[in-house]
């Protein structure tokens, strides 16, 4: 590999890329893999919620991560099981009962301000408004070019992010092996995972 | 704006380094970056997404994502993580004289 002419930025591609030939400056000056660093960057994700809008910030965090060339593990655990089970994981759903932060911004067109209103909770619990509430949001995701559930774990697991579900749950919901997406590479218990989660940034959803 | 000079060719940079202008970008540039950033040889397979993402980011006006070089391009993103370690979306953007992808998925 060549090293940099004089003066030359590169991006941040981490440890195979060029360096600069002179030893002149310091490492000290805000390098973030210095010396003190006994191992690559990590990281873990915990999900434990099977609702959809629950299942995406694990998914767009553990996919972000991975294409930073971070090492990144997720353990699926509790309702987040769902999000690996084959028979529910296309089927999530979104419910506006206990979001206090349910407002659209389409209703904006019809009066100026109103898109910021709070929907009122009773709503919520009309008869069809859970699976009127998924299709929206379903809606709003393809939109902006985000996968559907099963597709978004066979993108991440082609980037390579390692997944597991968790032991105890797994138990509990009477899930069988076949039942799970195949990107998840194993049933695990808490132990194994905090084991795995060594080094690692670990973030809880 | 910094620029970069290699081999007595020069582009404007940010100030983290990606292109500025992708008309300063040539396909020979790119094969001299290619080995600052570890990519010893520019093979056919590495060639083709950079091709992708500059027709496509010619339309859109966006540096195209992992996900859209998968779902519009019809890359393997598993073959992209193998042609290019590590950041792949950025790394592609760099050699394809484009911006860095802002897309979070």
């Amino acid at each position: 590999m060549r090293s940099l002419p004089d003066g030359f930025i590169l991006p941040d591609f981490g440890a195979t890329a060029a360096r600069p030939t002179s030893t002149a400056a310091p490492e000290a000056a805000g390098e973030a893999a210095g010396p003190a660093y006994s191992g690559p960057r990590k990281l873990s994700l915990i999900c434990s919620k099977g609702n959809l809008d629950m299942a995406y910030p694990g998914l767009i965090l553990g996919n972000a991560a991975a294409g930073e060339g971070i090492e990144t593990h997720i353990f699926f655990t509790f309702w987040g099981l769902d999000i690996v089970n084959k028979k529910t994981n296309a089927k999530l759903k979104f419910t506006m009962l206990g979001n206090t932060a349910m407002h659209m911004a389409d209703l904006g067109a019809i009066r100026p301000g109103l898109e910021h209103k709070s929907m009122p909770q009773v709503m919520g619990q009309l008869p069809g408004m859970t699976s009127i509430a998924t299709k929206m949001m379903k809606k709003q995701m393809a939109d902006l070019e985000i996968p559907d559930v099963p597709e978004f774990l066979d993108l991440l697991q082609a980037a390579g992010v390692h997944m597991y579900a968790c032991k105890l749950s797994f138990d509990m919901m009477k899930m069988i092996e076949a039942d799970l997406h195949p990107a998840v590479e194993g049933v695990i218990s808490a132990a194994d995972f905090i084991e795995i989660s060594e080094g690692a940034q670990t973030i809880f959803i | 704006m910094p620029t970069n000079t290699i081999d007595n060719r020069t582009f404007t940079v940010n100030a983290e380094g990606f292109f500025t202008n992708r008309d300063e970008w040539s396909e020979e540039l790119a094969a001299i970056l290619a080995e600052l950033i570890g990519i010893d040889e520019m093979t056919e397979e590495h060639w083709a997404p950079l091709r992708f993402m500059r027709e496509d980011s010619a339309k859109t006006g966006v540096t195209p994502t992992l996900r859209r070089m998968q779902a519009v391009g019809g890359f393997d993103v598993k073959h992209l993580f193998a042609l290019y370690p590590g950041k792949p979306a950025k790394k592609m953007a760099y050699l394809a004289g484009l911006p860095k992808p802002v897309g979070c998925v």
